[in-house]
């Protein structure tokens, strides 16, 4: 496929991806401002953090008063999944100076490394501007003027509670975890995290019982034989690439636009093009 | 306005921001055991699933004391757990669950919040 046209195709997609992107970050604005953050917190972590499943738990995070040291330790093991996209796409951006990787680095989120990899595989190339309208079409712009949308306009709305929108919160948590079991180990890790994090949270507080939740869950999913967890897609593979966020709203490459014949050729491609599994 | 999270961010940016850039800036670096990366493929249904179950389950009386709680909002997550799952669709098991919470409210079923 030539440049003109996998822009174009980029363009599109970029479009679902925002809109979901809207929706959400107008979700997380609102949340953050239930949860006592101020405008300027909240754009604090849409532009500083950008990672809508690490900002959307540190809402909870603060609400169960969770200290910072636990908030910072629970946000680098949630976002460590990204050493593997950018382990990915390094050996492709080789060539762009370190300035501009730097700068790329922060905008990499599951949804940039979807569409910028899908594009980089339908040319056969690195294409840098294509790489850019993936990052800041897709998700940062809109992203983050939700978020913005949602921390101001959402205080407009009376009695919250009223219309249901205090189950926001858990249950955007619960449908992001839903996202994520791709196998048993995964399964047993959420309950067993959501389990112990009741049970400890009853007798010493329900920050401390996040904190042994969220690192006690994976020990029992890891207890279970290495075998069972192998349906599982592993991070940085394409697969995990649509799983966290915002399930079902992830570039599937082979969804193409209907009638397009590169779409199949590109899902190949793009494992090839990424040296993925 | 309040700016004492904007702190927060930039911590929490600042261990965010290496695990996106240190393989594109310096390449190999990435590699941890088998065990780690493991472990951490599981943490994010761990904490997930952690947040929303302390969330709803487990509410701090006025003494500062945690109790157990039971109400609308059980199903509601659940709801938008099957949801998720049968459409692939978070947008949509969210609206199911609030939706769920809203008609049951207004038809008196169940409690507003505190």
């Amino acid at each position: 496929m030539d440049l003109a046209a996998s822009r174009r195709r980029l363009i599109v997609e970029a479009l679902g991806i925002a809109a979901s992107a809207l929706a959400f970050g107008f979700v997380y604005g609102l949340s953050a401002r239930n949860a006592g953050f101020s405008p300027l917190e909240a754009m604090a972590m849409s532009t500083i953090v950008f990672a809508g499943a690490a900002q959307f738990a540190a809402v909870g995070y603060v609400v169960g008063g969770l200290a910072w040291p636990g908030v910072v330790l629970l946000t680098a093991l949630l976002n460590a999944r990204h050493l593997l996209y950018s382990a990915a796409l390094a050996p492709r951006l080789k060539g762009v100076p370190a300035a501009r990787r730097a700068l790329m680095a922060h905008l990499l989120t599951d949804e940039a490394f979807a569409l910028s990899v899908g594009h980089f595989a339908r040319i056969g190339r690195i294409d840098e501007r294509g790489y850019w309208m993936a990052a800041f079409g897709s998700t940062f712009i809109p992203w983050n003027a939700a978020t913005l949308a949602g921390v101001t306009i959402g205080g407009q709305i009376p009695d919250p509670g009223r219309f249901g929108l205090d189950v926001v919160f858990p249950a955007a948590m619960v449908g992001l975890a839903v996202g994520l079991l791709t196998g048993r180990r995964e399964l047993v890790a959420a309950l067993g995290g959501a389990g112990l994090a009741v049970g400890t949270g009853l007798v010493l507080g329900p920050a401390i019982g996040i904190i042994a939740g969220g690192l006690g869950g994976p020990l029992l999913g890891m207890a279970l034989p290495a075998g069972s967890g192998t349906e599982a897609a592993r991070l940085g593979s394409r697969e995990s690439a649509e799983r966290y966020s915002m399930p079902g709203t992830h570039l599937r490459p082979d969804q193409g636009p209907p009638g397009d014949p590169s779409a199949r050729s590109s899902r190949e491609a793009l494992d090839d093009e990424a040296g993925l599994p | 306005m309040s700016v004492g999270l904007v702190g927060l961010a930039l911590l929490m940016g600042l261990v965010t921001y290496p695990s996106r850039a240190l393989p594109l800036l310096a390449p190999g670096i990435e590699r941890l055991p088998k065990v780690a990366m493991e472990y951490l493929r599981l943490v994010g249904p761990a904490v997930l699933a952690a947040l929303a179950a302390v969330n709803v389950m487990v509410v701090t009386t006025e003494g500062g004391s945690p109790t157990f709680h039971v109400g609308i909002e059980w199903l509601a997550v659940a709801v938008c757990a099957a949801v998720t799952a049968w459409r692939h669709n978070l947008l949509v098991g969210l609206l199911a669950a609030v939706a769920l919470v809203a008609m049951a409210r207004a038809v008196g079923f169940a409690a507003l919040p505190a």
